[in-house]
């Protein structure tokens, strides 16, 4: 039986050293869901089968020596917008309700390679559309370390069963943020790579140019771990990118020395609360202490990224989601007169009301006399705020930052205002239009309790550099912690 | 007195590529298959699919555009267009519009009075095809079939330069001579891998503005097209000469009744909401790939058809036919290269296997016979071993079975009688029954001679040389 | 100033996203698209002449391909979740008048 507080990384070990099954590893996830995704519901479905019958069959190739991978073993948890072979994904819709997939996404398989079990299919946004988990058709997902609190979104299912300890690793994706301010919302670590280090083939699009499927995991070394065995150029995907060193797991050196960090002072204004900043300042001042060259820096453009964002995302979605229309897969209206009246029941009836907003956002600013005052326009202010960065980076290895303004929302306070939903997205939306990695970590607790991330930003491929100073900030927090015990 | 009017016709020809696979996808391009038996995730635009260009319809689409004298887009993309149809999977269809992959060309058409014309070609972009849809009115359904969803086209848009239809015929049939000498496409208007859509305005003579254009669509004949142009242009000018305007908009040639209908939706706006498919990264074409493209270009018609006029001798009539089909041209040099008369293998081509192609309504891409074998049939008929007549007809057996001549006239003992004791037998004997004729022959109707030559063949069951037989009645009719 | 959301707008846009909002659904789609694009409308507080719009983000091009045959007859895997099916085809409703 896996003891509790184990990591992936040492579960995987033990069971390796044939200390533990795969089986019992399983079976104690899933006795983990049985007893916690009632209240959670983390969880839209949960493969009990096939994941006892996976078991066995990595069992053998472990005990055969076939399998020797630091994750192999592992029970798993993947967002339900990646497509798994023969099994439901839904992407959180009624549209794919009873959508099971007859291929498989690139990452999960890549997962499955790798001797990992999957153990079932997380809760999310529909369509990853949402801040909250609460758009999602199947109800929404409480988060487990603040009871009556959304765990946020739109990965809000995969890191709500990591927090809960149903599962010790899970896939999200991330096309706003959808990685990062969960992983704030919960307490775990979550990290949205450089576009193009993970194949998208499978991933249903929401943001085809910004969408990146990613880790998340209870601590830094299992994210690297988790984020080793799915980055991989694909040939499926034509925006995959042939990376010159894979290896992330070899950056987890506790060192920071001489690390240029800039923080932003315009993330760190009016609109963040102030139990948030000051958490993350105070892990910044660890980092500092480490030897980091910790300073204020001048990004700009800020105010600019939410509705360059939304244009860009609304726009791609409109279209990616145009394929849902009751013909090849996915729901169909009872009743239709014709052919038209057929489409727009089954979609009518099909997509929630965000989705729905989005779809007619986003056919609005693609639609003729708009696209160039509005899609054209926000693909010029991208390729400004991909300068700003561009600036940043040439002074600083990354930028320190929130993932979110504030700690996670009550339950049923989001919805009302959708705008206001969306501009909490601030912090995290320009990572996606510059393709940029990101990672969030744990840094503490606001006073309500709830937790609370910091978020690193790194220039294009520069994962190992976030993941190092991610890796030091948590050994840092460790100590410290035994440090005030003491 | 009625006004005099020009017609002003731009053409959008669609021209499937003939690549072995799908524009995104590994699916074959084959045609026949059972329905959805070549589709996967991507041409059935399952979720989470992506498209993966094929590199071979760059190429195609590049050579056709260097064939008709294009600028190639060194960076061109590929855009969405958003429409609802059940054909098209994903609900959006993959093209180019900002940046196609060629602009600005032009190729030279000669007319029917033999004046040449240059006609410019706004661009080319490359798209994927919809699929099939097969309708039962009876239970009010479609059926949907992926099969040609994703097969690569080239859309080939031309400036609105042509004036009749026969000029939009000459054009058509340049552009095919190009895709099929390119190897790019066999560009069957029957099958559908070559379709026109046809823009089509008039106006008053010498006016320079444009008129209300219409584009008509479904066009799969050269004779449809013909007929259209002529319907749509009366249509237009009785609107204009009854004082009501041409409605710009989108018809469909029905050819069977040889009329055309608007096509009108209310639940179909036309703004396709094209956007730069974030899913494909642009294509950069290097100087180093263009040149090799370039370097690769096979020898086209124009300069195929001078050649066979400068080395062959052959009449520019003959030679423009020769090589009005890639596989003609084809069949005559490999013919040639067997050590046949090009003369003679000209004109096996031109008469029989012409003929024959238009008795069984074929198109000529589709002759299947080899070169060996006429080139095998022009030497037995050369040196004698069958007559003409002979040769005929192991021709239309070559022509639909492709047999070997020479063992065909081995075992049907077809091969001419030279055996001059046998010969001089069945002349006697013609003219020892037909005194008649003899005497006729002698009163100097010399034409009855033919009558003799019939009777000898009869006689040698077809297999007599004729010209022998001629001389030897000539020699011969004196002694009786 | 940001472009005026009508009814006639809203009716528009459905035609194209293959919608049918509700009466309600529609004031509601009114109002979050005005709201929407009133604050889209920031962007033009941006100086963007001379920018190239930028559609793709990193210098990556000429992903191609080979042709060649990878994928045999999945017909059955294909229609497993069409919501009609018959002989092996998608049914929908009847596409010509």
């Amino acid at each position: 039986m896996r003891k509790t507080g184990m990591t992936a990384t040492e579960l995987s070990a033990a069971i390796r050293r044939g200390e533990i099954r795969v089986a019992d590893a399983v079976k104690q996830a899933l006795a983990e869901i049985r007893e916690k995704d009632g209240e959670i519901h983390a969880f839209l479905t949960v493969d009990e089968e096939g994941a006892l019958r996976k078991a066995e069959e990595i069992q053998k190739k472990i005990d055969a020596g076939e399998l020797t991978g630091p994750l192999a073993g592992v029970p798993i948890a993947v967002k339900d917008n990646i497509c798994t072979k023969g099994l439901r994904t839904t992407c959180a819709s009624r549209i794919l309700e009873n959508f099971v997939p007859t291929y498989q996404a690139e990452a999960a398989d890549r997962l499955e390679k790798a001797g990992m079990v999957i153990i079932g299919k997380t809760n999310m946004d529909e369509f990853a559309m949402g801040s909250t988990t609460e758009t999602s058709a199947f109800g929404p997902t409480q988060n487990p370390a603040a009871p009556g609190h959304v765990p946020g979104g739109s990965s809000g299912g995969s890191c709500a069963a990591v927090a809960s300890g149903m599962v010790p690793l899970a896939l999200g994706s991330d096309t706003g943020g959808s990685i990062r301010q969960p992983s704030s919302f919960c307490g775990v670590t979550g990290m949205k790579p450089t576009y193009g280090t993970v194949s998208r083939y499978g991933l249903i699009a929401y943001g085809s140019s910004l969408d990146q499927i990613g880790p998340v995991a209870g601590n830094v070394a299992d994210c690297a771990a988790l984020l080793d065995v799915i980055a991989a150029y694909d040939e499926k995907d034509s925006t995959s990118m042939k990376r010159d060193r894979y290896g992330f797991s070899d950056a987890l050196k506790k060192d920071v020395k001489g690390m240029k960090i800039g923080i932003p002072k315009e993330y760190f204004g009016d609109g963040l609360a102030k139990d948030v900043k000051d958490r993350i300042l105070e892990a910044a001042e660890l980092l500092k202490n480490a030897g980091a060259q910790v300073e204020e820096c001048h990004l700009g453009l800020i105010d600019y990224a939410i509705p360059t964002y939304y244009v860009i995302a609304c726009a791609e979605a409109s279209s990616n989601l145009e394929r849902f229309d009751g013909v090849k897969y996915g729901y169909r209206a009872a009743d239709y007169e014709d052919l038209d009246d057929m489409y727009k029941k089954s979609r009518s009836e099909g997509f929630g009301p965000e989705v729905k907003r989005r779809i007619m956002l986003g056919s609005f600013v693609l639609s003729s006399g708009y696209y160039d005052a509005y899609y054209l326009k926000a693909l010029r202010v991208k390729a400004l705020i991909k300068e700003a960065f561009d600036r940043v980076f040439s002074e600083y290895d990354m930028i320190l930052a929130p993932a979110a303004p504030d700690t996670a929302p009550r339950m049923g306070s989001s919805l009302e205002d959708p705008l206001k939903m969306y501009l909490s997205d601030i912090y995290t939306v320009s990572v996606n239009l510059c393709g940029l990695p990101g990672i969030t970590i744990p840094v503490g607790k606001d006073r309500n309790g709830l937790p609370v991330g910091m978020q690193l930003i790194g220039n294009r491929c520069e994962e190992a550099k976030l993941l190092q100073a991610a890796y030091t900030c948590e050994c840092l927090q460790k100590e410290n912690g035994k440090e005030q015990m003491a | 007195m009625s006004k005099e009017y020009e017609t002003v016709i731009g053409l959008e020809v669609h021209v499937e590529l003939a690549t072995k696979t799908k524009i995104f996808c590994g699916c074959s391009t084959a045609f026949g298959g059972a329905p959805n038996t070549h589709s996967c995730p991507v041409c059935s635009g399952m979720p989470g699919s992506l498209p993966v260009l094929n590199k071979q319809v760059v190429e195609y689409a590049m050579a056709v555009g260097l064939a008709a004298n294009c600028e190639i887009n060194r960076n061109c993309k590929f855009d969405r267009k958003n429409y609802f149809y059940p054909d098209n999977p994903q609900n959006y269809q993959i093209s180019q519009l900002y940046e196609p992959i060629c602009r600005n060309g032009w190729i030279e058409i000669e007319k029917k009075d033999g004046e040449k014309k240059k006609i410019r070609i706004h661009e080319i972009h490359m798209e994927e095809d919809a699929g099939k849809l097969v309708h039962d009115t009876w239970s009010d359904t479609s059926y949907v079939d992926f099969n040609r969803s994703g097969v690569p086209l080239i859309e080939i848009v031309s400036e609105p330069d042509m004036r009749d239809a026969d000029e939009v015929i000459a054009y058509l049939e340049q552009l095919r001579m190009i895709a099929q000498y390119i190897g790019a496409s066999d560009c069957k208007l029957q099958e559908g891998s070559m379709r026109a859509d046809v823009n089509l305005s008039v106006r008053e003579k010498g006016s320079e503005s444009l008129g209300t254009r219409t584009e008509t669509k479904n066009l799969s004949s050269f004779r449809a097209i013909s007929h259209m142009i002529d319907g749509e242009r009366a249509r237009q000018i009785d609107l204009l000469e009854s004082g009501q305007p041409v409605v710009q908009e989108t018809r469909h040639w029905n050819e069977d009744k040889e009329t055309s209908y608007a096509m009108r939706s209310k639940e179909n706006a036309q703004d396709y909401r094209y956007f730069p498919d974030p899913d494909l990264p642009p294509v950069h074409i290097s100087d180093e790939w263009l040149q090799r493209v370039k370097d690769s270009l096979p020898e086209l018609q124009p300069q195929k058809r001078q050649r066979y006029i400068d080395a062959y001798g052959l009449p520019a009539y003959d030679a423009s036919i020769l090589t009005g089909s890639k596989r003609l041209a084809d069949l005559f040099e490999e013919t040639v290269a067997l050590g046949a008369n090009p003369k003679k293998v000209s004109n096996w081509l031109m008469v029989e296997t012409l003929r024959l192609v238009k008795e069984k309504s074929m198109d000529p891409q589709d002759i299947r016979f080899s070169a060996k074998h006429l080139a095998d049939l022009i030497q037995m008929a050369e040196d004698g071993t069958v007559n003409n007549q002979v040769a005929k007809d192991v021709f239309e057996k070559i022509f639909t079975d492709d047999i070997d001549p020479v063992q065909y006239v081995k075992e049907n003992g077809l091969a001419s009688v030279n055996d001059a004791g046998a010969l001089e037998e069945a002349v006697r004997k013609a003219l020892q029954n037909n005194p008649n004729v003899v005497q006729q022959y002698k009163e100097g109707k010399t034409k009855v001679i033919g009558f003799l030559v019939g009777q000898v063949m009869k006689e040698m069951k077809g297999k007599a040389n004729p010209a022998k037989v001629n001389e030897l009645i000539g020699k011969l009719i004196q002694e009786y | 100033m940001a472009e005026k959301i009508t009814d006639e707008t809203i009716d528009y846009v459905s035609i194209l996203a293959k919608l049918k909002p509700s009466p309600e659904e529609k004031i509601q789609a009114r109002k979050d698209m005005q709201q929407m694009l009133d604050y889209i409308d920031k962007l033009n507080d941006l100086d963007t002449s001379g920018v190239e719009p930028m559609s793709h983000l990193f210098p990556l091009n000429n992903v191609f391909r080979e042709d060649t045959v990878t994928n045999g007859d999945d017909r059955e895997n294909m229609l497993r979740n069409a919501p009609e099916e018959k002989d092996g085809q998608y049914v929908v409703p009847i596409t010509i008048e």
